[in-house]
């Protein structure tokens, strides 16, 4: 194998901020005081928060060392499945950054904000086009906010034709959020076990979908990245007892102008920006996570919605079936920005993101599946689930392996998820890396299989090059210690 | 050629052949032909950097922002210097494209991080533990009264006229799918909570109000903590839009709040047209395991070296997927990061100095105002935001000063019928002496 990308490095400590500074140091420039004093109440004045003073290059070295110990899509190849951690274009945050859309106030007059409203009504109507759902919200924040939604949509739907009911049915490899977004709008899970090629069962959605299901919450290419095969007679069970189906659009970097969702029978369809379309993760957020839905459900999609009248840009509040409110104001507008900037740049080219994304992680599957147990061998999507079936004899398990990846260089996949394979290794290369890479990362993993078999004694030290080594998180959840 | 996709036709037919297919269609061979779409994407031809940036500068200037209008809006969304310095240290690409901390010794920048956001914020709010953050001030409300809906097994939460409008509608949003009763509590002559009119205590999870309110009054919370307390188990949850005020007047924590909660925009982050803002959350410790949201921990590595992980996770929906304490996946961990450094770059000498300055600020706009003839709606404190009082047909006035550049506050009547001619006013370090002069001048002419 060639030199691996991961070295040791300069790595610098730094102290917690309050280890560190001077009373009376600022580093801020205050505007002149142009106006006098004025009183404070006594019994309202208070002391001021205890924050440390610093310099402001006591603050930039501070946070610059912070930041070297942080691996980002910039820092290397991130294959973490379910995240699509693709790349994260540059001129996205000039874009994001332009005064009009980066200071301007929520609550201007709608005659002094035509730029924004335009930029939301054109998003809108590209996402549509990619979904194939007509009518999308921005307002959600983040995908969880969009599951949420999508649900209150349902259920709103579902009230209107008189009806309340109790449950709904989530596939066994769905997300985490799933069914805790379900909880909230008042509905009891049913989890529903995939079958032996890993994908839904016709008979088991109708052996558990009746009169008192609102519906099905599906993940589609679902999480073992594979697509669902029987999509169409599954939401055709789930509509004829009344149902609605809810698509978890997560894993939409694979499908973009390839699937039509109205087709596959889903009624709503969240979207992470963040994910398919290459809006900056942050360290966890923020995200936004968009609602499409088809037209039978657009009345009662969030407020206010922009619309468009005479020329003219506009916020309405006349959808009087509306769930009502999720955002104070209209969602992670920034993050709508970067997204609109993104599919504008790719244009008419999105779905080769797709159809890259889908042929790398084939390609990493067939170079691996000989050295790590393939949890379903069949075609993938964008991503693929291995797990450490094969490494088990030696000892080394599936963290000791995305603990040894560090090492190399490289960001670990998401391990241990989806919860129906045991041990999973789960990868997602989208489309933005090179078959050099990927080349790289397929050598290091297959260093790796042989270490396992070698020398497996060296994986429970690792990794030994990060700044800290593994963290006792027994300790810290049983002693919480959540401030300084 | 695309400059995000670096495949050259070579590695395209390297990686088929590996594979074992011939071309790219026959990767999607599981998708049913049922499933595809009738035609191509239908958008735009790509555009180039350089067309893009054209693009986007014409929808920028479709906006009115400073220095060409002069903008005295808050009401949740402030305008206030953030530093240079912050907005570089953002840019780092390992903060910036960085995600959840998942593997902590890859990740220790995020989570130190954030380990010290939860801590400011507790000395800010005066309270013991904070999350790693939420959506925005809206959905934290409603996540907070869920929470004391959680605690207490109590279905009825009781919530302030005086609080955001729209994030009490926001609450009506989170809290109808499972049928919680929101009851509101009226204001008074002087711009506060009515809590009298609450009735029976023992009814009720938790007591919401804000603090500076809506209107900019600052509310008693120490007469609210008597009478919320008078029952042991109602939880007095205390919101706010702006935090800066608690450079100056004393925090939710000093007047015993079980919950604190609210919008962080105000602290280093851009207004951007509402969004993204930052979900502050914060409560007393032994609430600790029943709060929504990420929570990051201090702990040791093998070598006894301090270092932090994401820590109490059985909370979270990975673990409890259909009872955990919320849905919440992710954080606001950009912003949260900014509010961060802003807190740090201020310093406590820093944000007391700026709160105090944008409080003289609104209290000689105030001054000026009344001698200008106005009447200021509510005698009550306040600390960058204040309510006036127009004449009858006030809709004129305000649209002759915007036709002159001036965005003269919030007009309240959509959100309080009640509230003709009244206006909700803004004033932070950003506006100047000489603008709001110009201001008074324009309104008196």
């Amino acid at each position: 194998m060639k030199e691996p990308v991961g070295t040791t490095g300069l790595i610098f400590n730094e102290p917690l901020l309050w280890e560190r500074g001077a009373k009376g140091r600022s580093g801020f420039s205050l505007p002149p005081r142009d106006v006098a004093s004025s009183h404070v109440a006594d019994d309202l004045r208070g002391d001021g928060p205890d924050f440390p003073d610093l310099s402001e290059l006591d603050v930039v070295r501070h946070f610059t060392r912070l930041s070297q110990w942080n691996f980002g899509v910039d820092s290397g190849m991130y294959p973490l499945g379910s995240c699509t951690m693709k790349y994260n274009p540059k001129t996205n945050e000039r874009q994001a950054g332009l005064p009009g859309l980066a200071v301007s106030h929520p609550l201007l007059p709608q005659e002094l904000s035509q730029g924004a409203l335009k930029m939301m009504f054109d998003l809108q109507h590209y996402l549509a086009e990619i979904t194939g759902l007509p009518a999308v919200t921005l307002q959600p924040a983040a995908g969880s906010q969009g599951e949420l939604t999508g649900m209150m949509v349902i259920n709103a739907y579902l009230q209107s034709k008189g009806e309340k009911r109790s449950k709904v049915l989530i596939p066994d490899t769905a997300h985490g959020t799933n069914p805790a977004s379900a909880t909230l709008c008042g509905l009891k899970s049913v989890a529903v076990k995939s079958n032996e090629q890993g994908i839904l069962s016709t008979e088991k959605i109708a052996e558990l979908m009746d009169e008192d299901t609102a519906g099905l919450m599906v993940t589609n290419p679902n999480t073992l990245g594979l697509f669902e095969e029987d999509i169409q007679k599954v939401t055709e069970i789930v509509h004829a007892k009344g149902g609605l189906v809810y698509g978890d659009g997560a894993n939409m970097n694979a499908i973009m102008g390839i699937v039509d969702i109205q087709k596959l029978g889903v009624d709503v369809l969240h979207l992470n920006l963040h994910k398919t379309f290459s809006t900056p993760h942050g360290g966890g957020g923020p995200g936004s996570g968009p609602i499409c839905v088809t037209e039978a459900l657009e009345p009662f999609l969030p407020v206010p919605r922009v619309i468009e009248k005479d020329g003219k840009y506009l916020l309405s509040e006349d959808f009087p079936q509306s769930v009502g409110k999720l955002h104070a104001f209209y969602g992670n507008f920034g993050i709508l920005v970067r997204a609109y900037s993104y599919i504008l740049t790719m244009g008419a080219d999105l779905h080769k993101a797709s159809q890259y994304a889908v042929l790398n992680a084939n390609y990493i599957k067939e170079s691996l599946k000989d050295v790590y147990h393939l949890a379903y061998d069949r075609p993938c999507m964008h991503e693929c689930v291995f797990n450490d079936k094969l490494q088990a004899a030696h000892k080394v398990t599936t963290l000791d392996i995305a603990k040894r990846l560090m090492e190399y260089g490289f960001h670990p996949p998401t391990i241990y998820f989806p919860l129906v394979v045991q041990g999973a290794i789960m990868v997602e290369p989208t489309e933005t890396e090179s078959k050099e890479t990927i080349d790289a990362f397929i050598d290091t993993m297959r260093t790796i299989a042989q270490e396992a078999r070698e020398n497996p004694e060296q994986f429970h030290e690792a990794p030994q090059t990060t700044k800290v080594k593994r963290l006792d998180e027994t300790a810290a959840a049983r002693n919480p210690c959540l401030t300084g | 050629m695309m400059r995000y996709l670096p495949h050259t036709s070579d590695d395209i037919a390297a990686m088929l052949q590996k594979v074992g297919v011939d071309n790219v269609d026959a990767l999607f061979t599981s998708i049913p032909e049922s499933c595809r779409r009738d035609a191509p994407l239908d958008l735009p031809a790509p555009l180039s950097e350089w067309e893009l940036n054209a693009h986007m500068s014409e929808l920028a200037a479709d906006m009115a922002v400073a220095p060409q209008y002069k903008v005295f809006l808050g009401a949740g969304s402030y305008d206030h210097y953030i530093p240079e310095a912050i907005k570089h240290l953002l840019m780092r690409s390992e903060v910036f494209t960085a995600y959840t901390p998942y593997q902590p010794e890859i990740s220790q920048g995020t989570l130190q991080t954030i380990y010290e956001y939860q801590t400011l914020i507790t000395r800010l709010l005066g309270m013991e533990v904070a999350n790693a953050s939420m959506y925005d001030g809206a959905s934290g409300l409603a996540e907070a009264l869920l929470m004391a809906i959680r605690v207490t097994r109590r279905k009825k939460v009781a919530v302030s006229t005086a609080i955001h409008p729209l994030y009490r509608r926001v609450v009506a949003t989170y809290l109808a799918p499972t049928g919680y009763e929101v009851v509101e509590i009226p204001y008074k002559a002087d711009g506060r909570s009515d809590l009298t009119a609450l009735g029976n205590l023992e009814e009720f999870a938790g007591v919401a109000l804000q603090s500076p309110n809506f209107f900019g009054c600052l509310e008693d919370l120490k007469a609210a903590d008597e009478l919320i307390h008078a029952d042991k188990k109602t939880m007095m949850v205390v919101c706010f839009s702006e935090p800066l005020a608690y450079g100056l007047y004393k925090s939710p924590g000093s007047f015993n709040a079980d919950i604190a909660c609210g919008e962080g925009q105000s602290l280093g982050i851009p207004r951007a047209f509402g969004g993204p803002g930052l979900g502050v959350f914060a409560a007393k410790k032994k609430y600790v395991r029943s709060m929504p949201g990420r929570l990051i921990g201090q702990s040791v590595d093998k070598d006894g070296k301090r270092g932090f992980v994401l820590t109490l996770a059985t909370r979270e929906q990975h673990i409890r997927r259909e009872s955990a304490t919320s849905n919440i996946c992710s954080n606001q961990g950009l912003c949260a990061t900014s509010a961060t450094m802003y807190m740090a770059i201020l310093g406590g000498t820093g944000f007391r100095e700026l709160a105090a300055l944008n409080h003289d600020k609104a209290e000689y706009l105030k001054a000026e105002l009344q001698a200008a003839g106005l009447k200021i709606a509510f005698d009550t404190p306040t600390f960058n935001e204040f309510v006036v009082q127009f004449p009858a047909g006030s809709q004129a006035t305000y649209q002759q000063l915007l036709d002159n550049n001036f965005v003269a506050g919030l007009p309240l009547e959509p959100y309080y019928p009640e509230l003709a001619d009244h206006y909700l006013y803004c004033v932070t370090e950003t506006s100047s002496k000489a603008d709001m002069d110009a201001l008074v001048k324009e309104i008196k002419s």
